[in-house]
């Protein structure tokens, strides 16, 4: 938490835990093809459908980027099904990099080419 | 252990606050099956992208999920505009999102790649202007089971 100046809006309780590996991105399609559980997810979307995406995903932790707070429907939803959520100041890419210069890794390096079906 | 379920699951339209429910509904009770980690997320995966297609294009549908011993079958039927080209439906970030689907953070084009990439068949048939139907198998063996504790 300190090394992004965040403050813990969900979940205080579950916060002293080891986390590896983290996913970025604003795009719920992206984190469900690519997000792997027990990761953190850094996203700038506030609408409740992160937390579900987050708890089908077994995501760790959500940690909103940009100063960004959720409204009081997603903090609901996130303390029902029990995923901490915290929130920075920092942009998306600075909060990542943070992350990483503090060993932890993305959860996919890079998207294999075989992944998908191309026609 | 008794793996037998079955339940039709219906969908209105355009109702982007109930996404995810049938998803979370299901594997919790795959859970409670004792089902492995990574069944259960592949699973969840494929319903919810199934959950989030009805709504965001259909008019409603009905998800029909019955699980057995061997596999879990989903099929997503709906009523709506049908997809032109499944060809290029079927390509990772190909999308028709309007901007409403897109402001809720879906519409990445990764629907239909992602459900396949998480079932072990996948069948996808589609009628212009009548709806499209959706048989996501997705077995659940015992080495499975094993390799993923």
């Amino acid at each position: 938490m300190d090394i992004l100046d965040a403050k813990c809006l969900v979940g205080r309780k579950r916060l002293n835990m080891e986390v590896g590996t983290a996913f970025s991105a604003d795009l719920l399609s992206d984190v469900l093809a690519f997000a792997k559980a027990g990761s953190l997810l850094l996203t700038g979307l506030t609408n409740p459908q992160i937390v579900r995406t987050a708890s089908i995903l077994d995501i760790a932790a959500i940690i909103l980027v940009r100063g960004k707070i959720a409204p009081d429907e997603t903090l609901r939803m996130a303390d029902e099904l029990d995923i901490p959520m915290l929130s920075t100041r920092y942009i998306l890419f600075e909060t990542s990099g943070r992350l990483f210069m503090h060993g932890i890794k993305g959860c996919v390096e890079k998207v294999g080419s075989d992944t998908y079906v191309t026609l | 252990m008794n793996l037998e379920y079955e339940n039709s699951f219906e969908i209105q339209g355009g109702n982007f606050q109930e996404a995810g429910d049938i998803s979370v509904f299901i594997k919790k009770k795959l859970q409670n099956l004792g089902v492995a980690r990574e069944i259960l997320r592949r699973v969840a995966i494929a319903v919810y992208e199934s959950e989030i297609n009805i709504i965001s294009y259909a008019s409603k549908g009905i998800i029909h999920i019955s699980i057995s011993p061997e596999s879990v079958v989903i099929d997503a039927e709906d009523e709506g505009p049908g997809i032109e080209n499944i060809e290029l439906a079927m390509r990772a970030g190909y999308s028709t999102a309007t901007d409403k689907i897109r402001e809720m953070g879906f519409g990445a084009g990764m629907g239909i790649p992602n459900i396949m990439n998480c079932s072990d068949k996948f069948t996808i048939t589609s009628e212009l202007n009548k709806g499209t139907h959706l048989t996501i198998i997705i077995n659940i063996s015992n080495n499975d089971a094993e390799k993923n504790r």
